[in-house]
């Protein structure tokens, strides 16, 4: 902070604290709501807003799996974990790795097709997956990648936000920087990793917490692409025990598994906090 | 014997044994399914059990989602070659499956294969005849099938002055009924699940007239919404007046009414028969179970109500050998004692009457008041307008109902144009589905 | 749309090698997927394709004499524009103040983007939990503040609803970008505007701002995509379109006629209106708004 202003840092408090409040309300109601029993939350009108007292047996049911009150046997969630956190960790590195790469063409080196290129990658964001979806099954189906890693992820790393978050940081980066690099004698891979990568440093770690988190919430294409339930990601597990239909939901058990799904990407934005410091970026300059 | 020829007879007689031996693989039945929760477990234990008493066939059941998501990954997994064995398919798919041909193979083909003699006789009609084809042929397997009661609060009743066991059998009784809850304070009377299905569909079948022309669709495929009748236009009217006096509250749509029945919001709802495990399990009160509400001065009402839920059918381009284990697989699914303690562990309705008689005879029903009154429903023969629904895309029909129907609780339209618009859209849809499908 | 670098490597291969990676991929598996999807519109064919027939435009056709269809265009644009902007001035005021503030910042960071970890489905149902007419939480406060909240048949009450929801996961979004381009500006700059005698105000205004609008581009172009595309699965949940259809935005409409009603053709036939639009929207963003952008 530049200087002292007791007024405007405690009014920055305020909106802050106001909007955390309006922000996180939502999950603070998934948190209580994964402590009560099943029976207390469909019972009382309104939900109350206090935890209860089954948290312990709440989490336990999720985490380990077993037999619920109602009888039903929920899978536990441990391995479910595993298959999310794999697909997201592939899916964030993968879409980083290759977006920086092709970013960095586009923007530092004059190649004919230079603008068909962006162009090409830029508008997959303009048709939604959904109704892609079928012929893209059909197409990881032939190559035979149905139900691996290779499936769950590959198909996803086709988007364009990487990539255009990069370009538009790589067009703010000084000449001078490229002309020093030039002096040196540097060529475009050494200014690439010596220069450029570590300028890029917090477009990088925001894009990995979106990534991993785009990964890790992936419901749809899952669905589609895993024949057999020891593939299935940790939300897709979360869908099954919401019973759309004639079963009454467990919605302790669901909860709770919803908090538990929120762990690994919340600590992955606590990991990535450090990215953020100002002053880092600063010495570079 | 020299070492080489001993080690060379070992491998001939190895190679001997393995090829005069049995082929003993299991043939894989993947079954694609919806049921989750409970369900899911009751779908689990259905195949632990069949595959426990064989060792040819092994069913593997597998969650795929809601119904609308199986059959989307069905349709994906088809046209990519590697479609399941059995799908869960919900009964507004019907038809779609139906036109299909070439990606279905009917039930009773499939049974036939399987060696067993196929007596459909032995389903109940109002259950099985929805997924017959009108020449008598069975398409698919009933599996999970509910149909439309009132379910009321006992307790509420009793604080209204209303007496509990007996709860209203009119739609004029019904409101009567619900004026009384709301004078004892009672914030919803009444509400209502599925509106498309218990409000129209199966009232229309209750009253023994045609939802839509050509008996309901089974004739044929250029039929029409046949809803904009006084007895329609008097009932639409009537369910608008009592939300105007706040007799009636609308919930949402789909099923999303059921949960302020069991939270003990709304004291009457008429849904889905197997809301009765969540209301017994869930609900601080007591609650009971009617027949769904009918006009007196009709005449043949009540006849018999429509059944909703999924059945299964069996995709194409299956070996025999597979077919003949899903033959195995329905056959154990027909049992009248499989049947029997499914119906019993679940509220779905049996599909056999010998199920029925097994669960009456066991006392089941007198242990558990209510339960019976679904079945009671159903099993009474069919006519041509009662059979059940069969229109193609049902599934955008009944969201335009549901557009239309909150346009009218709404107060923006009258019950009539309501139902003058709704069978404008609808008509559309179903010309849309004659003209693909000639 | 291309802003021109002045300094640039020179190499004829090196730059194929670098976008090879990234366009093998879009071409196996979205050219060639998409290109069948949009074949889709002009064919009419049973949900399982066992028969296809060509039917040249009329899917589009059928689609423009519905005067549903047509409504929803407005729906759409009230919906988006809504949408994109009160998640990008709710997002950049948060994390201007983020910003600012030393003590406490990793907790307020942690807990402002935490709510986009939540999954979809599970925000859904969670945002359904909490507005039910009844049973709500919050349901149950505006009443008690006078208002009779009821988004099943109140078609405002269901809009706020759908935006509420849109909004509230794009502000997490939108807080990481915005952060992380705000800890980008080099301090230095911030601290010269200070010792010229700059207030707070003047600060965001002359130096971070400016700085601020690569971002703020990428941003804006990204929301109005999530707005038309990424938001069916929130009307899905929370109001299924209705009531009637005043909550039925375009994408929802695409997604219901492709994956509840199996009607490919016309959900392909909506796809491509979709696209041209949000196509030409971004044309124009990168034509004319990308203008006033400082590199």
């Amino acid at each position: 902070m530049v200087e002292n202003r007791p007024l405007a840092t405690t009014l920055s408090h305020l909106v802050l604290v106001l909007g955390v409040i309006i922000v996180a309300f939502p999950v603070y109601v998934t948190f209580v709501a994964s402590t009560h029993t099943a029976e207390e939350i469909v019972r009382n009108v309104p939900m109350p807003l206090v935890p209860g007292s089954n948290i312990v047996e709440s989490y336990k049911l999720a985490l380990l799996g077993g037999q619920t009150a109602y009888g039903s046997t929920i899978p536990p969630v441990a391995p479910m974990m595993v298959v999310s956190l794999v697909s997201a960790l592939v899916i964030a590195i993968g879409k980083i790795a290759i977006s920086l790469l092709s970013a960095f063409a586009v923007v530092y080196f004059r190649f004919p097709g230079r603008s068909l290129v962006f162009w090409m990658i830029f508008v997959t964001l303009m048709l939604p997956v959904e109704v892609r979806i079928l012929p893209t099954y059909k197409i990881v189906s032939d190559l035979g990648m149905l139900n691996t890693y290779a499936g769950l992820t590959v198909p996803l790393i086709a988007s364009a936000t990487a990539t255009f978050l990069f370009r538009q940081f790589f067009l703010t980066v000084p000449d001078e920087l490229v002309e020093a690099a030039r002096i040196d004698g540097a060529g475009p891979m050494r200014f690439f990793k010596d220069v450029l990568l570590p300028l890029s440093r917090t477009s990088i770690a925001a894009l990995f917490v979106i990534q991993f988190i785009y990964g890790w919430n992936q419901y749809l294409w899952p669905l589609l692409v895993t024949t057999s339930e020891d593939m299935y990601p940790v939300v897709m597990g979360i869908k099954r025990m919401i019973s759309g239909g004639d079963a009454a939901t467990e919605w302790n058990a669901v909860m709770a598994t919803a908090m538990l799904a929120m762990i690994p990407p919340a600590l992955v934005v606590l990991l990535m906090q450090k990215q953020f410091v100002k002053g880092l970026v600063d010495t570079e300059k | 014997m020299t070492r080489k020829a001993f080690l060379l007879a070992a491998l001939g007689a190895a190679a001997a044994i393995s090829v005069a031996a049995p082929a003993h693989a299991q043939t894989e039945i993947v079954w694609w399914h919806s049921m989750s929760g409970q369900l899911g477990e009751w779908v689990n234990g259905l195949a632990k059990d069949f595959n426990g008493k064989q060792t040819q066939y092994k069913v593997t059941p597998v969650f795929k989602g809601t119904y609308p998501e199986s059959f989307a990954a069905a349709i994906a997994a088809f046209r990519a070659g590697n479609a399941p064995h059995v799908l869960q398919v919900f009964e507004v798919g019907t038809a779609s499956m139906m036109a299909s041909k070439g990606a279905i193979k009917p039930v009773s083909e499939v049974m036939q294969m399987g060696g067993a003699k196929f007596d459909t006789s032995v389903y109940v009609p109002a259950v099985s005849g929805y997924y017959t084809a009108p020449n008598g042929q069975m398409l698919s397997l009933p599996f999970n099938s509910s149909t439309t009661v009132l379910h009321y609060n006992k307790d509420a009743f009793k604080a209204a002055g209303l007496d509990p066991e007996a709860p209203p059998k009119t739609w004029p009784e019904l409101t009567l009924a619900a004026a009384k809850l709301k004078a004892s304070g009672h914030k919803c009377p009444f509400t209502t699940s599925w509106q498309s299905w218990t409000q129209l569909e199966s009232f229309s079948a209750w009253h023994n007239v045609e939802f839509a022309t050509q008996r309901n669709g089974f004739n044929g495929l250029n039929t029409r919404l046949a809803v904009v009748t006084p007895l329609h236009i008097r009932h639409i009217e009537n369910l608008a007046n009592m939300a105007q006096q706040g007799l009636f509250v609308y919930k949402g749509r789909n099923n999303s009414a059921d949960a302020t029945f069991v939270s003990g919001e709304c004291a009457m709802v008429t849904g889905s028969s197997a809301l009765y495990g969540a209301v017994k399990r869930n609900s601080k009160f007591t609650g009971g179970i009617s027949t769904l509400p009918y006009y007196p001065d009709v005449a043949g009402a009540p006849q018999n109500t429509v059944i909703g839920g999924a059945s299964l059918w069996v995709m194409s381009g299956k070996k025999p050998d597979e077919y003949k284990g899903v033959a195995a697989f329905f056959k154990y699914l027909s049992d009248a004692n499989v049947q029997a303690k499914s119906h019993q562990e679940t509220g779905y309705l049996p599909i056999t009457t010998a199920a029925f008689k097994l669960t009456e005879d066991s006392g089941f029903y007198k242990a558990n008041p209510g339960t019976d009154v679904a079945v009671t429903q159903m099993i009474r023969k069919t006519t041509d307008k009662s059979r059940g629904i069969r229109l193609g895309n049902f599934v955008q029909i009944r969201t335009i109902i549901d557009e239309e129907l909150e346009q009218v609780w709404a107060g923006k339209h009258s019950a009539r144009d309501g139902l003058v618009a709704l069978k404008k859209r609808s008509d559309e849809q179903l010309e849309r589905f004659e003209k693909a499908n000639k | 749309m291309t802003v021109e670098k002045r300094v640039r490597f020179k190499s004829w291969w090196l730059p194929w090698v670098l976008v090879a990676p990234q366009m093998a991929i879009v071409l196996v598996f979205f050219f060639w997927p998409a290109g069948q999807a949009l074949f889709y519109s002009v064919l009419q064919q049973d949900a399982f394709g066992t028969s296809s027939e060509f039917v040249g435009l009329e899917n589009f056709r059928t689609l423009f004499a519905d005067e549903t269809y047509i409504a929803s265009f407005k729906t759409t644009a009230v919906f988006s524009l809504l949408v994109a902007g009160i998640g990008l001035l709710l997002s950049m005021m948060l994390a201007v103040m983020a910003d600012r503030v030393v003590r406490g910042a990793a907790v307020y960071k942690t807990l402002l983007i935490w709510p986009y970890a939540v999954a979809p489905v599970v925000a859904g149902v969670l945002w359904l939990f909490m507005f039910a007419p009844s049973i709500g939480v919050v349901s149950y406060a505006l009443r008690a503040a006078g208002i009779e909240w009821d988004h099943l048949l109140n078609g405002t009450h269901a809009m706020i609803l759908i935006v509420l929801a849109a909004v509230w996961k794009q502000v997490s979004y939108n807080f990481l970008f915005f952060l992380a381009g705000l800890q980008s500006i080099p301090k230095s700059l911030v601290e010269a505007a200070a010792i010229d005698g700059a207030g707070p105000w003047r600060r965001f205004w002359t130096v971070q701002f400016p700085l601020l609008t690569p971002t703020t581009f990428f941003l804006l172009v990204i929301n109005i995509v999530y707005a038309f595309f990424d938001t069916f699965a929130i009307v899905d949940a929370a109001t299924s379109g209705g009531p009637g259809k005043d909550t039925a935005i375009l994408v929802y409409k695409v997604y219901f006629d492709g994956f509840k009603a199996m009607d490919l053709g016309g959900s392909a036939a909506q796809s491509v209106v979709l696209m041209v639009i949000v196509i030409a929207l971004t044309v124009i963003q990168f034509r004319y708004v990308e203008k006033k952008v400082n590199y």
